[in-house]
């Protein structure tokens, strides 16, 4: 397989290139280090407001025009606010591929931010966030970002909270947008059927005229440490509860995530790969019919965030009995450890992972400019070699030192009969 | 031929063979991956389920995966994941269909599963229970979300009671109540059998290898009186006009949900339909429904239109989700654009973005193994021609504008589309 290289040109814009010469397909994309993490109260959700803002056009390219050209060449296009990026891309045939590197180099600089169209936006993003209120886990994801960070950015959710979109202005979307866009905050990644030499060239074209300016300071605060176990009850009309249990966990540049990694496919399956019905959580959950369903998530993030399991109950169970098998579940393996067996398992389904994600150049881009954003460019290349090398005990040391209580969040979302449900008047 | 067709799964590149017992065979080798995906297909669809039992076939697909006559419910997947490969049952309309993926040196062990859970599936009552359970919780859930019940209340529109298409392939929590592990039996018995069977493997192997392994495994395979291929009409009666409103407490989002019966896949005007369909809520950003609701009057986060294809009469749909006050606003704005798009004549321009954009989009879409599993599928499942994809780029050429209209005049009308909104109680409900 053809290495990643990587170069920074002059202006401080990072570029990431990867031959895959598979299919006649490139996959170009900007990644800006900023995200929800980075908003201050009365900001929440802007980095996802300014996304859309970006579509609205530049002079060189109006709105409209590049969904029109981008959809003739029969590529695809998109957007996605996390909580530590922003992240343009677009995947087309090799050969039409120029017109995504120019426009994505005309927006960095030359959005326009038109007052009429951010006035329209601004119902259409509170519609988005008005769909993903209609699941009730939303209100339980929202409530436990919120306990389980007081100070750091982690605690909103990206969409931002309703109030604060409701009252920015174009004028704090537009200064987001200066202060955030530029080459020494960003990078350009490339995957797929290309020459590298004659990308590069055509990149250093293209970007290297974009003024330098220094890496913004971006808003970042640091979360105290917890201090005991915090629990929070979410009540909405419906019939299922859940439980989500969730631990703090390291950046994903840390030398334990990795560790965690493996704990988190031996304990919910959640590799990638497969299915998850030989993990430990399924088997103590769902098998004995207390959960219709378990799974887990490990985010990779700059700064600590948390380790997530959530519990959807099967009519009858409660979320107590469920929370003390997973409890159960988890001093286990605090206890004894995992078994040579569930690492094979966890390392084969890691292989597999792997070789059904390069399958895609859009895949294998959207991995490098995550690891661009975590801070360390290698951190796709080196991910099965480093899981690899995770031995037994390394699970069990982290699985001690973070599966505590006193670092733990626990959240229920208690489902409520529709007269139940108390507003204010 | 040009290199970028050579690149195209074609008549000359795929491996086609019909096994005696009727299994037709296709593979096709993809040496630049390092897995291997398989796609199949075998007429156990809920079309050939009974009413009161609805959600039977999809219940049959997703217990087929719990015990076999040779492996428990740990033994099927301890031997998937402990080689980090997926093997997945879905129920449709018409057919159930079942996927998998491992690398490619574990093709056999995945086949070798497959065959296993296809043929001699047992059903044990203890973990029949324990997925019933999982359906009816997902089911319980299903009532409290917005676009489910939506799209659901115009299914049901659309469809009456004595068609198949009425119900939902899940069932309801009434009929999965009451299906019983003989129901199972009894239905694989029926439908499950290799006469009709579609199987497409591809990715890093040699087709002969391919063949040689599906002919060793699923060769023996024979069925006791295979139940008859099912077609389906369209309803005699129309649509049920007027507004179907769901109310489900506790949201703050209304999802509008239209549809009206749109061409089967097989149909001579399918091509035309789906691009007079792009016209409409697919290209760009989401057509001319998503320009008038989203882009100029700023009503909605999503709001896109889609043509089903399909065995049979699948819907012509419009979804969107906006607020409750804007309700009436955003269903007219859409009527109006279908009202426009079967009175005028696209323009030049649009036919030939929409064109450019279907023959310009295959190259992503034979991206990945699972890609061209799928194309490959449609092709003999719809019985296109294994050439269908290298004679694309001409075949859409060939559509005009007239032909999109007539297209959209043959299955579109504003004034009969089956309209329901689901979500809080409002002024417009």
């Amino acid at each position: 397989m053809l290495q990643v290289t990587h170069h920074t040109l002059p202006n401080g814009l990072t570029v990431l290139l990867k031959e895959a010469h598979s299919a006649p397909v490139i996959s170009w994309w900007l990644a800006y280090r900023v995200g929800s993490r980075n908003e201050p109260t009365g900001k929440t959700g802007i980095s996802h407001w300014v996304e859309h803002m970006m579509f609205k056009g530049t002079e060189q390219f109006p709105a409209g025009m590049l969904d029109r050209e981008i959809d003739r060449a029969g590529g695809q296009w998109n957007a996605f606010t996390s909580m530590d990026a922003t992240k343009y891309f677009e995947t087309l045939p090799a050969d039409k591929i120029a017109i995504a590197m120019q426009a994505e180099a005309d927006r960095m600089v030359n959005a326009q931010f038109n007052p009429d169209e951010t006035e329209s936006e601004r119902t259409v993003i509170i519609s988005e966030r008005q769909g993903a209120e209609n699941q009730p886990t939303f209100w339980l994801q929202e409530g436990l970002r919120g306990s389980a960070f007081r100070v750091h950015g982690y605690h909103h959710e990206i969409i931002g909270d309703e109030t604060d979109l409701r009252t920015m202005t174009r004028d704090d979307l537009y200064e987001h947008y200066r202060a955030h866009y530029c080459p020494a905050n960003a990078a350009a990644i490339a995957v797929g059927a290309f020459d590298t030499e004659d990308m590069l060239a055509e990149i250093e074209r293209l970007y290297g005229t974009i003024p330098a300016s220094s890496a913004p300071d971006l808003f970042a605060r640091q979360e105290p440490a917890q201090t005991g176990e915090r629990r929070i009850v979410v009540e909405r009309p419906g019939k299922t509860a859940f439980l989500e249990v969730c631990y703090r966990a390291p950046a994903a540049t840390h030398e334990d995530w990795m560790k965690l990694k493996v704990l988190d496919a031996v304990l919910s399956g959640s590799s990638g790969a497969s299915d998850n019905k030989t993990s430990r959580l399924y088997q103590a959950l769902v098998k004995t019919e207390i959960a219709a369903g378990v799974g887990a998530w490990l985010t990779p993030t700059i700064d600590p965030y948390l380790y997530s399991i959530l519990v959807t109950l099967r009519e009858g169970r409660t979320p107590a009995e469920a929370e003390a098998v997973l409890l159960g579940e988890i001093e286990r393996l605090k206890a004894d450890g995992i078994s040579e067996e569930e690492l094979n398992r966890a390392r084969k389904q890691s292989k597999a992972a792997f070789a059904y994600s390069t399958e895609s150049v859009t895949e294998q881009a959207y991995w490098l400019a995550q690891s661009f954003i975590l801070g360390d460019v290698n951190w796709f290349d080196n991910y099965a070699e480093r899981l690899m090398g995770v031995t037994a005990a390394d699970v069990l040391d982290v699985a001690r030192a973070y599966l505590v209580s006193r670092q733990r969040v626990v959240g229920v979302l208690q489902p409520i009969e529709a007269e139940e449900e108390q507003t204010p008047a | 031929m040009s290199k970028r067709q050579a690149s195209i799964p074609h008549s000359g590149n795929i491996e086609r063979a019909e096994l005696e017992n009727g299994i037709t065979v296709l593979v096709y080798t993809n040496p630049a991956v390092q897995s291997v995906n398989l796609m199949s297909s075998v007429h156990g669809g809920s079309i050939y389920e009974a009413p009161e039992q609805s959600g039977l076939a999809s219940f049959v697909a997703g217990a087929s995966m719990t015990g076999t006559a040779n492996r428990d419910f740990d033994a099927i997947h301890g031997t998937l994941e402990d080689i980090g490969a997926a093997l997945n049952f879905s129920g449709h309309k018409h057919k159930v269909g079942f996927s998998g993926k491992a690398l490619a040196e574990d093709l056999s062990t995945l086949v070798d599963v497959a065959s296993d859970v296809l043929r001699n599936p047992v059903f044990p009552t203890e973990h029949v229970e324990r997925l019933r359970g999982e359906r009816l919780t997902w089911l319980q859930y299903s009532q409290f979300d917005t676009r489910y019940r939506a799209a659901k209340a115009m299914r049901e529109a659309l469809f009456p009671e004595d068609h198949p298409y009425h119900y939902g392939a899940y069932g309801c929590e009434e009929s999965i109540a009451g299906i019983k592990v003989e129901d199972l039996k009894a239905f694989h018995s029926r439908q499950y059998g290799p006469a009709g069977m579609i199987l497409v493997i591809v990715g890093a192997v040699k087709a002969g290898e391919a063949l040689a392994l599906v002919s060793d495994t699923f060769g023996d395979w024979r069925q006791e009186n295979p139940s008859v291929v099912r077609c389906v009409d369209a309803p005699t009666a129309g649509a049920e006009r007027g507004r179907q409103a769901v109310f489900v407490p506790g949201k703050t989002q209304s999802d509008i949900s239209m549809g009206i019966i749109g061409p089967a896949r097989t149909a001579d005007d399918f091509p035309a339909a789906q691009l007079a369909n792009s016209v409409l809520g697919e290209f760009g950003m989401m057509g001319r429904i998503g320009k008038s609701v989203r882009e100029e009057k700023g009503l909605a986060y999503y709001a896109y239109s889609r043509v089903g294809g399909g065995h049979g009469p699948e819907p012509w749909t419009v979804n969107a989700g906006v607020n409750p006050e804007n309700v009436d606003l955003a269903i007219e704005s859409i009527l109006a654009e279908i009202e426009r798009l079967t009175t005028e004549l696209v323009t030049e321009d649009d036919l030939a973005d929409n064109q450019s954009y279907f023959t310009g989009r295959m190259p992503l879409r034979l991206e990945s193994n699972e890609g061209i599993a799928s194309q490959i599928h449609s092709m003999e499942s719809y019985r296109l021609g294994l050439d269908y994809l290298l004679n694309y780029e001409e075949m859409i050429g060939r559509i005009t504008r007239e032909d999109l209209l007539a297209a959209a005049r043959t299955y579109l009308s504003a004034e009969d589309m089956a309209v329901a909104v689901a979500g809080p109680e409002h002024p417009g409900l």
